[in-house]
């Protein structure tokens, strides 16, 4: 059913936790679908220095939130806005059709972590 | 990853080796068709008609109440629609319960757009279907009332004769057909229809150690039907085309070794089964779903609060255990399981469950390994999850 990346990714997957000093944090997901992801980010300079995901949810919602975490580290706020969910899941090798609606939101919970951050520094 | 251990016998089941020995001469050897003259295919139709009679003796029927099919799901599609479409003149409604398999919610819902009405009773937390509800619901419009004998999801087992009592009191000599979905039930439950009190019941050999895409179909003698497959005469007009005959062959056999052994496999699987509630429920905020009694003997079904159901088995599936969720991410339709949000499981909650059901070759062994893998597996998902950071 899924790719030996997604598989490894599930197993292992990096950046997992959360950051007491996140400069962002974005929520995306619904219960109702069953797939919940948060991503932390640390902002330095226009840069992602740190990063760290949770996520409720299937081996496809695990591993997307792994991957967009390696796939964003040291990037800028512009490169990172505009990874999408459908490079994400390419990165992953694939992932099953019925996945790629409900369960590969990584990429949309980064961007709401950086809109987050943006917020913030605009009341600073 | 040692050796598989397979928790997931309400899916299906392997053909049993004796079920296979009954099969293998009619792929082959006795290869004829059922209809054809010469002694090689009344071979194939006496085995055939042995099959309907070893049938017809588990159910307590006669052989010709007894159709052979393609399986569970032409068996519900065929006695919801056979039954509604020959009444259709004296009512059109249909009762039934929100906890049925697809295959009966499906048909219902195919029969709303042609016109038909139905009603889909609710269920308690336990997933019980009340007796009284099914009186309250009939109308004089009923022709036909659909309750699973026991559901696949949570083995909870419903009242089945005491429906039938209630039917019959308020039906007051209106014919009202009665069918239940026993897909679940062979192997662990009495099939007798007459102590059932129905008029239609529906099996899957893939679920008693019998073959894959064959079933059965009980219809008692002088009720409604009209046939839906059309073509040759076989079973007597009910269900046309040729015969799957090892496939037949074998559901006969699967049912006969079922049934022989149902005290045993109630018995065996029951300990197992109340081993691993207690084992499984050990971990924090784990639920066991379905009724505390009134279950099958071989499901334990549970679900886990801040985990979804896909990751936990996923998880097991490295472990070499293979069990079973109502996830939406286990479901193509993703949404989380109709049974469990039925039965008032939060939908959140209902991502969380598992379901194990088990079979005569499980083994103690197999049962603690479980115990022992999964408050691991939980916590670790657990531990990755935000629900569980903001809830606790
Ligand atoms: C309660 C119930 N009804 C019907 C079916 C469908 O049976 P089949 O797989 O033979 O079509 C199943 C099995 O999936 C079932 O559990
Ligand atoms: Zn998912």
């Amino acid at each position: 059913m899924y790719s030996d990346m997604v598989m490894d990714h599930f197993k292992n997957p990096r950046n997992v936790g959360s950051l007491t000093d996140a400069d962002g944090i974005g929520t995306e997901g619904n219960p109702v679908c069953g797939d919940i992801m948060k991503i932390y980010i640390k902002v330095q300079g226009n840069r992602i220095t740190d990063v760290k995901f949770q996520t409720f949810g299937c081996g496809a919602a695990i591993a997307t939130s792994s991957m967009v975490t390696e796939m964003v580290k040291g990037k800028t706020l512009e490169e990172a806005m505009v990874i999408s969910n459908k490079a994400v899941a390419e990165a992953l090798g694939g992932l099953p059709a019925t996945k790629m609606h409900c369960s590969n939101l990584a990429a949309d919970a980064l961007h709401r972590a950086i809109e987050d951050y943006q917020a913030k520094q605009k009341v600073a | 990853m040692g050796k598989l251990i397979y928790l997931d016998h309400a899916a299906t089941t392997p053909v049993h080796p004796k079920v296979l020995e009954a099969m293998l001469p009619y792929f082959s050897a006795k290869f004829g068709n059922p209809s054809s003259v010469y002694t090689l295919a009344q071979e194939a139709r006496q085995a055939v008609e042995t099959a309907r009679t070893q049938v017809a003796e588990v159910l307590g029927s006669t052989p010709r109440e007894i159709i052979f099919n393609s399986g569970g799901t032409e068996s519900d599609n065929t006695a919801i629609k056979a039954v509604a479409f020959a009444q259709q003149k004296l009512g059109n409604h249909i009762i039934t319960s929100v906890v049925e398999h697809h295959a009966v919610l499906e048909t219902v819902h195919a029969l709303e757009k042609m016109g038909f009405q139905a009603t889909f009773l609710p269920v308690d937390k336990h997933g019980l279907v009340n007796p009284d509800d099914v009186g309250r619901a009939i109308t004089d419009k009923t022709t036909l009332v659909s309750i699973m004998l026991a559901n696949n999801e949570v083995g909870t087992i419903e009242p089945i004769a005491d429906i039938a009592k209630v039917i019959k009191a308020r039906a007051k000599g209106r014919k009202i057909a009665f069918h239940t979905d026993a897909v679940q039930g062979a192997g662990s439950l009495d099939l007798n229809v007459d102590k059932l009190g129905v008029d239609l019941l529906s099996l899957s050999s893939h679920k008693f150690y019998g073959p894959k895409g064959v079933g059965v179909l009980y219809v008692r003698r002088g009720g409604p039907f009209m046939t839906w497959q059309h073509g040759g005469s076989q079973e007597r007009n009910r269900r046309a085309g040729t015969e799957n005959v090892p496939g037949i062959v074998g559901t006969a056999a699967g049912l006969k070794l079922a049934e022989e052994n149902r005290e045993a496999f109630n018995k065996h699987c029951s300990a197992l089964r109340d081993r691993l509630i207690v084992g499984v429920t050990k971990i924090e905020r784990s639920y066991v779903t379905g009724h505390p009694t009134q279950r099958l003997a071989n499901n334990a079904s549970f679900y886990f609060e801040f985990v979804e159901g896909e990751s936990i088995l996923l998880n097991l599936d490295f472990e070499g255990v293979a069990a079973s969720s109502g996830s939406a991410c286990t479901s193509a339709s993703l949404e989380p399981s109709h049974v469990l949000t039925s039965m008032g499981v939060p939908v959140e909650s209902a991502h969380g469950s598992v379901r194990f059901t088990l079979g005569l070759e499980n083994t103690q062994e197999e049962i603690d390994l479980i115990i022992s893998i999964l408050p691991g597996i939980v916590s670790r998902l657990r531990a990755m999850s935000p629900l569980s950071a903001e809830k606790r």
